[in-house]
């Protein structure tokens, strides 16, 4: 038994009108951002993580594994793409291919070690395996270790819409978080979604039902790390770099903490709780190590009170699916 | 390859030193997973919390090393048990990976108060003076404290073997990891022994604290990179024999010295891959039973 079993993910029957409605709202919101004034480059940035948490909560709040290494994927993304834009001088479109490969066969290699053991154990391994790809980017020369890869072009998508543009560049992250998330959500609601549920609530029986199991978690396990490394290609044309810390345990660490926040198991809640982490970063950057502090004091209130999160509590409340 | 010795041996001394706060910190682990069913993630906070304790014992209260090597472990043991009391113990009955969540929230308060305060640089702390300097054995020159580091670990570790697999109390703590609500109807109290536990686990981590405070020095992020490490170990041996802890924590300390004399490229990923491999060949790991 490794599964969330507990009050705090939802099990009730889903909605779909609940979540189309607030799909529909959550988009158009996203769409008239750049019109509002605030500002994009902190929305854009949002938007990334928002997608690498997604990605994380479809193994975590589906599948019922706890990676404590997600930033692997991020980061080895990122500088992939970031290498094929730079010195390949490759197109954006094709150094995002680049950066998704590149995590989706990290997560083929370290999926098929970290799923041999079950629950605490594979939150271990997977945190284990992430320090070691960091002291394998701390070393090898195209990363250049602490500098990082920085002043990265961002090029013509498909040769025509110009990504140094901030509000082309926006609707373009908009819409690859958008395919990430759409991806995500048809996996949760399809015959595998179902399986990997079972598994999370009670892996016995899905074996003793005759799935094989630990397909289903590697499954699992490439689909998100792959997805995490989209959002670590795109936030290399946010960032314009590509640095050790997207690949350092603490990034892992905050990918956890976001979808913990918004809610794990729920469709909306890794979006929302991305939103408020980046926000609280953007507000508390003056006070040093605080953040630090704070970014523990909401882990240990969100696990002792607070368990299915903002998204989850709310879904609760009104008895919706989100 | 013609082989230094004088070199190779001063890598293994360094090797079994680390190998003995992989010892001291896995164990403690391990102890702490039988009775609670929680890794503990603050591991890595409170062996620099113990570090800590050692520095201002000797700079506020003028304390020495060796009263320090008493009073830290027990002040945050009982750090420990307060935190055990008034949090961990609210999660009992659900699944384990909120122990882990909750504690790695712990970790995160306890290092960014320190590194508030302290920056993140290492204060100094000095070699207590009955010893220092150094014996010269021929082959090598071991300096005294080193040597007394090594063998004070294996002592200590074996003193908890001791302690858990051979007394009567014990004898309650490992039938308690095995059926807790039996355990309570003989009239034994459970709850407090699992505080007492967590407690004996976090003192142990506080202890290699001190232990390492005058060789890697103080830093509020000395422990941060040290448990993952640790967790690598403890996936390697497995959770289920102190005896298993304490023999993987030091071979693997010994195996990353070998490392850094004969391929330093080497030397802080080994451990990962030494994982990666037992996973590949074992998957229960060494000692472990599988879960």
């Amino acid at each position: 038994m490794s599964a969330l079993t507990d009050d705090s993910i939802p099990t009730a029957r889903r909605s779909y009108s609940d979540e189309m409605v607030a799909f529909v709202l959550m988009t158009a919101l996203l769409v008239v951002v750049p019109f509002t004034g605030v500002y994009p480059f902190f929305v854009m940035q949002g938007l990334c993580f928002a997608l690498l948490a997604c990605a994380f909560n479809l193994l975590v709040g589906y599948g019922g594994l706890l990676s404590f290494g997600h930033a692997m994927f991020l980061g080895t993304a990122g500088y992939f793409t970031a290498h094929a834009l730079k010195v390949w001088g490759v197109s954006p479109e094709l150094g995002i291919i680049v950066g998704i490969l590149g995590a989706a066969g990290l997560a083929v290699i370290t999926g098929l070690i970290a799923i041999r053991r079950l629950g605490i154990y594979f939150a271990m391994i997977t945190l284990a395996l992430s320090q070691l790809v960091y002291f394998i980017y701390l070393q090898t020369p195209f990363t250049h270790g602490e500098d990082g890869i920085q002043g990265i072009p961002q090029g013509k998508m498909f040769g025509i819409f110009d990504l140094s543009q901030p509000t082309t560049l926006y609707y373009v992250i908009l819409i690859g978080f958008l395919l990430g998330f759409l991806l995500i959500y048809r996996a949760i609601n399809s015959p595998f979604g179902e399986v990997l549920k079972s598994i999370r609530e009670n892996e016995q029986r899905a074996i003793s039902l005759g799935y094989k199991t630990d397909q289903y978690k590697l499954l699992a396990y490439i689909l998100s790390g792959t997805l995490a490394g989209f959002a670590g290609s795109l936030k290399v044309f946010v960032a314009q770099n590509a640095s050790l810390t997207d690949v350092h345990w603490t990034m892992s660490g905050e990918i956890v903490l976001m979808t913990l926040v918004g809610g794990l198991g729920t469709v909306f809640g890794p979006v929302v709780g991305a939103f408020v982490i980046i926000a609280m970063q953007q507000y508390l950057a003056g006070f040093g190590q605080w953040v630090t502090v704070i970014q523990g004091l909401v882990f240990v209130v969100c696990v002792l009170t607070f368990r299915r999160g903002i998204i989850g509590e709310l879904a609760h409340y009104f008895r919706r699916s989100l | 390859m013609s082989i230094n010795l004088q070199a190779l041996s001063a890598q293994l001394l360094v090797g079994l030193i680390n190998g003995s706060f992989y010892a001291l910190l896995s164990l403690g682990l391990a102890v702490i997973f039988g009775m609670l069913n929680i890794i503990n993630f603050a591991h890595g906070a409170l062996y620099m919390m113990g570090a800590f304790c050692a520095y201002f014992l000797l700079n506020g209260l003028g304390l020495s090393y060796w009263p320090a090597l008493i009073i830290a472990p027990i002040a945050v043991g009982i750090f420990g048990m307060i935190l055990e009391r008034t949090m961990l113990k609210w999660l009992t009955g659900l699944d384990h990976l909120y122990g882990l969540l909750l504690t790695f929230g712990l970790a995160l308060i306890i290092q960014g108060i320190f590194q508030n305060y302290f920056g993140s640089s290492g204060l100094p702390y000095a070699i207590p003076d009955q010893l220092k300097g150094g014996m010269n054995l021929g082959f090598m020159f071991l300096p005294i404290y080193r040597g007394w580091v090594v063998i004070f670990s294996l002592v200590v570790c074996l003193l908890t073997w001791y302690l858990i697999e051979r007394t009567q109390l014990g004898a309650y703590l490992r039938a308690a990891t095995e059926n807790p609500t039996l355990v309570r109807a003989f009239g034994i109290n459970v709850p407090r022994m699992i505080t007492l536990t967590y407690g004996l686990g976090v003192g142990l981590a506080a202890l290699a604290g001190v232990l390492s405070a005058p060789i890697n020095q103080v830093r509020p992020l000395m422990g941060s990179d040290l448990i993952i490490v640790v967790f690598a170990v403890v996936v390697i041996g497995g959770m289920g024999s102190i005896m298993g802890s304490i023999i993987t924590g030091f071979s693997l300390g010994i195996i990353e010295g070998l490392t850094k004399y004969f391929y330093p490229e080497a030397s802080n990923t080994v451990v990962f891959v030494l994982m990666v491999l037992v996973l590949l060949v074992k998957p229960a790991g060494l000692t472990g039973r599988a879960t």
